[in-house]
């Protein structure tokens, strides 16, 4: 299939692109990885969703439709090249679809993921990602009258824990790891941003029992009887104690995902994809919106979007300039008010699970020379989540960046690779599996 | 209220709401998705996937992400191991 | 200036081995690695510890060292991976199965253990292979093995004998002497280049790079017993001049399969190209389609170090450098995993003129200089 612009990630920012950008005469596809567009954010978003309270989201995706753009979803890109080709793989019951995408102009909008840093005991069944259990239980798993804790660091906790409780779960505490001295100039802005003041009232009214500690984090899970989660050791650095509980649910605040940038060989400044003004990354003609950009949250995701989009379709974008701006300095602001505590990186034990993939602890990663060569003697990161929770863990660990991103940019099946030549000139292929 | 979709989770029948992620279906029948290399269970952890924890055997395949995908009628799903 | 008896440039498994080798003799040994140790070559390849047949020096050679694995296997760590798994050459046809016959008494007459499957045979051994296949020849005592902790375990034999290890680039070495990218000079009787396909430090090395692929996927445990390998790998490996591809499968430890394999000659881009990953595994297929299901976790490509006459270069550097300190271990193509041990081996009865288990005159380097193939024609 062809596009002129082709958007990768139907969260806030691929939307914002892809509108603009079909609004403004351009033949637009968006792939998505996820079985309903709106990202992690919008998470189940759709224009008939009767319970879709969020005014933003419903007018960003009807306008979406309107616009033109198509969307296809449970599309996972499995390869691209800066020169115009992206592949594609579609799960579903009956068989694997592979499909070819070529485009113009790239938008790449993949938004980001959880970081996890291990502690003892996180690899137990109840045990997980803040914003993990909150998917989860959009996803239909019910948490009713389970008592959790919900801790790590960043806006999200929050927000996780007003959603859990909405479904009936008794959460019994809020742990940031941040301190109070390092939030208050942060909350603060966010007089600026009145949006955001009003999601804080509704977490408010949600959570008005529940003590939400800053300064304090997890240090162990601990099973009870059988190998699940039964209570969490919780410290303020000072003073440790336990809190029972059914669930933990733990992540610290987000990095961006990058690997497809990485692979097209995009240039980067530190974790993020180096963008200039319009959005543009170091290849001329692919553009890069939202989270993997840097770290700044749903409003700046919308405004880099649609500067993209517009961009893409050759329109200027310069009124969209101030606000970019201000995005990018709450996004700042963010960053310095939920930067992580040096004693998280002393919480795995010898034997704790660093590479849950491949059963790596902690102890057989030290004394290598660096990630390749631990890679090489322990395959950490090797498995099929291809270092995308353990990568960022040991960066903090370790000290070590990430290295080289290879084919496939997900685990694909064997035959996703027998996928005719880009040079015979195909439009959409099936590849049916046999029976 | 929409009809339940009967599904087969290591073997037993499971009734779940249209709409829900095998993923979640597994944790509301209290299976681990996996057993990990060295032998523990482990069940979804990102519930985006991106973590692969969640991987199931799904109608005789192995190492499918269920997180990602949605309950069908008379599906069989496996703890990987 | 720090002095050693032996200076080994490369601690990919050859250097490594060749290291632990001359630790054993009591020396002093410096180990020089300017990358990550095991991160080419050794990390590139497969880890089938197999016996070939491409040529007499070459049967003598891969049975010599596999014999070197063998003989070591139970004292591996767990790392290692080392499994006696057997290599089955499997014959799609009956012409094939009748140079299965011809094959096996050529193994016969060198001592090598080898019996012959029929149809129904191999089809037991292996029931993810495709039906109608006309069998294939077992070789019981082929072994599979991960080369970047087998390279390990050589070179932290090595140190715990005393060899020290220099984490730099090695920017010259001749005469004695080696220069290190952070500034060092090391000094030494013997300098023994184990560099792979990096030819920097002696460009006159007659190795050409000779690029493959590789496919490794997720855990399936009891999918296959052996590595497998189409009869017609050999004819594949022989080319020399089109990009081929052959069936070949290897079972890890983990439950993993690797995949392979391919041949490219004049083509040194790193990245994986899609035409061939496609050629390869539309020829696995042929061999086992139920493998088009597998989840794939990673593709990667290396460099095969090869020569003109497919045999290693091992022994000093006479005839390419005038340089009388200066030794290969190089040249390996595709058996530097194989071929380690005995190499080491080797290099080392060289070095003390000592007499060899095998004949080692037909792996000295000197028989590729200019002079000795003008002779030779």
């Amino acid at each position: 299939m062809r596009a002129e612009v082709l958007v990768i990630g139907a969260g806030p920012a691929g939307i914002a692109a892809a509108t603009a950008a079909a609004e403004n005469g351009c033949k637009v596809i968006v792939l998505d990885d996820n079985v309903t567009a709106g990202g992690q954010i919008w998470r189940g978003a759709t224009v008939d969703s009767a319970n879709t309270q969020d005014v933003a989201k419903q007018r960003a995706m009807e306008r979406l439709q309107r616009s033109g753009a198509q969307v296809l979803n449970g599309r996972s890109v499995f390869s691209a090249d800066a020169s115009g080709t992206v592949q594609t793989l579609q799960e579903t019951a009956s068989g694997n679809v592979v499909e070819q995408f070529h485009f113009e102009k790239l938008v790449l909008a993949t938004g980001a993921r959880e970081r996890f840093l291990p502690f003892p005991g996180w690899t137990l069944p109840g045990v997980f990602g803040a914003g993990g259990l909150q998917a989860l239980v959009k996803g239909g798993y019910s948490v009713a009258g389970k008592k959790i804790v919900v801790a790590g660091t960043g806006p999200l906790l929050l927000a996780v824990a007003t959603h859990l409780a909405e479904d009936g779960a008794v959460i019994s505490s809020v742990l940031e790891q941040a301190t109070l001295a390092q939030l208050a100039p942060f909350a603060a802005s966010l007089w600026t941003h009145p949006a955001k003041l009003v999601q804080g009232a509704r977490f408010r009214v949600k959570l008005w029992k529940t003590p939400y500690r800053a300064g304090c984090w997890v240090i162990e899970a601990i099973a009870g009887s059988g190998q699940t989660l039964a209570s969490v050791r919780v410290t303020d650095g000072t003073r440790t104690w336990t809190e029972p509980c059914d669930l933990l649910a733990c992540g610290y605040h987000l990095v961006p995902n990058t690997e497809i940038a990485a692979f097209l060989g995009c240039a980067f400044r530190e974790s993020f994809v180096q963008v200039d003004s319009a959005q543009r990354t170091s290849l001329p003609n692919v553009f890069c919106a939202g989270e993997p950009a840097g770290i700044a949250g749903l409003e700046a995701a919308l405004v880099q979007g649609e500067i993209a989009g517009l961009a893409c379709a050759g329109r200027s974008h310069a009124s969209l300039q101030r606000r970019s701006a201000a995005e990018r300095a709450f996004g700042d602001r963010m960053e310095k008010a939920f930067a992580l505590r040096a004693e998280l990186r002393s919480l795995p034990r010898p034997d704790t699970i660093v590479c849950r993939c491949e059963d790596v602890p902690f102890a057989r990663l030290q004394g290598h020379q660096g990630w390749t060569d631990a890679k090489l003697q322990t395959r950490c990161g090797m498995g099929p989540c291809q270092g995308r929770i353990c990568g960022p863990a040991i960066e903090q660990l370790l000290g070590w960046r990430p290295v080289s991103i290879r084919q496939p940019l997900f685990p694909v099946p064997l035959q996703a690779f027998c996928f005719p030549d880009a040079s015979e000139n195909n439009t959409t292929e099936l590849i049916k599996e046999k029976a | 209220m929409p009809k339940l979709l009967s599904i087969l989770i290591n073997n037993v029948t499971c009734q779940v709401a249209p709409g829900t992620t095998v993923a979640a279906a597994m944790l509301l029948a209290q299976q681990p998705s996996r057993i990990s290399v060295d032998g523990d269970p482990r069940v979804a952890l990102c519930g985006m996937g991106i973590c692969f924890e969640c991987r199931a055997v799904v109608n005789g395949t192995s190492h499918r992400r269920t997180c990602q995908m949605l309950c069908e009628d008379n599906m069989t799903v496996e703890t990987n191991s | 200036m720090k002095c050693f008896d032996v200076l080994i440039i490369g601690a990919g498994i050859v250097g490594s081995a060749v290291a632990r080798e001359c630790a054993l003799l009591g020396w002093r040994v410096g180990v020089i690695e300017g990358g990550t140790p095991a991160g080419a070559a050794t990390a590139a390849g497969m880890g089938h510890v197999v016996v070939m047949d491409d040529s007499a020096a070459q049967l003598a050679l891969t049975a010599f060292s596999r014999s070197l694995w063998r003989a070591e296997s139970t004292k591996f760590p767990k790392s290692v991976e080392y499994e006696g798994r057997g290599t089955i050459w499997v014959a799609a046809d009956e012409e094939e199965m009748a140079e299965v016959g011809t094959r096996q008494k050529v193994y016969e007459e060198a001592g090598i253990a080898a019996s012959l499957l029929t149809a129904a045979e191999l089809a037991k051994q292996e029931p993810n292979l495709r039906h109608g296949l006309a069998g294939g020849l077992l070789v019981p005592d082929d072994g599979v093995v991960y080369p970047p902790a087998a390279a390990a375990f050589y070179l932290a034999e090595a140190k715990r004998l005393g060899a020290e290890v220099f984490y730099a680039r090695a920017l010259s070495a001749s005469h004695k002497q080696v220069r290190l990218s952070d500034g060092t000079e090391l000094t030494a009787d013997r300098i023994v280049l184990a560099v792979g396909t990096e030819c920097d430090l002696l460009p006159a090395l007659p190795i050409q790079k000779r690029k493959g692929h590789l496919i490794i996927t997720d855990r399936y445990p009891n999918f296959l017993h052996h590595q497998l390998v189409e009869l017609g790998y050999l004819k594949s490996a022989h080319k020399v001049t089109d990009d081929s591809v052959a069936f070949n499968i290897q079972p890890r430890q983990t439950g993993q399969l690797l995949l392979g394999s391919s041949r490219q000659y004049g083509n040194e881009q790193p990245e994986a190209e899609a035409e061939m990953l496609r050629r390869m595994i539309d020829r696995a297929k042929q061999y086992m389609p139920a493998l088009e299901k597998l989840s794939v976790l990673r593709v990667w490509t290396g460099f095969r170090a090869a020569t003109a006459d497919k045999l290693p270069l091992i022994g000093p550097a006479a005839g390419l450098s005038e340089d009388s300190s200066l030794w290969l271990a190089a040249g390996f193509e595709g058996l530097g995993i194989t071929n380690a041990p005995g190499a080491a081996r080797l290099l080392v009865d060289g070095m003390l003129g000592r007499e060899s288990a095998i004949d080692a005159t037909s792996y000295l380097p000197i028989r590729l200089t200019e002079p000795a193939r003008l002779a030779h024609a």
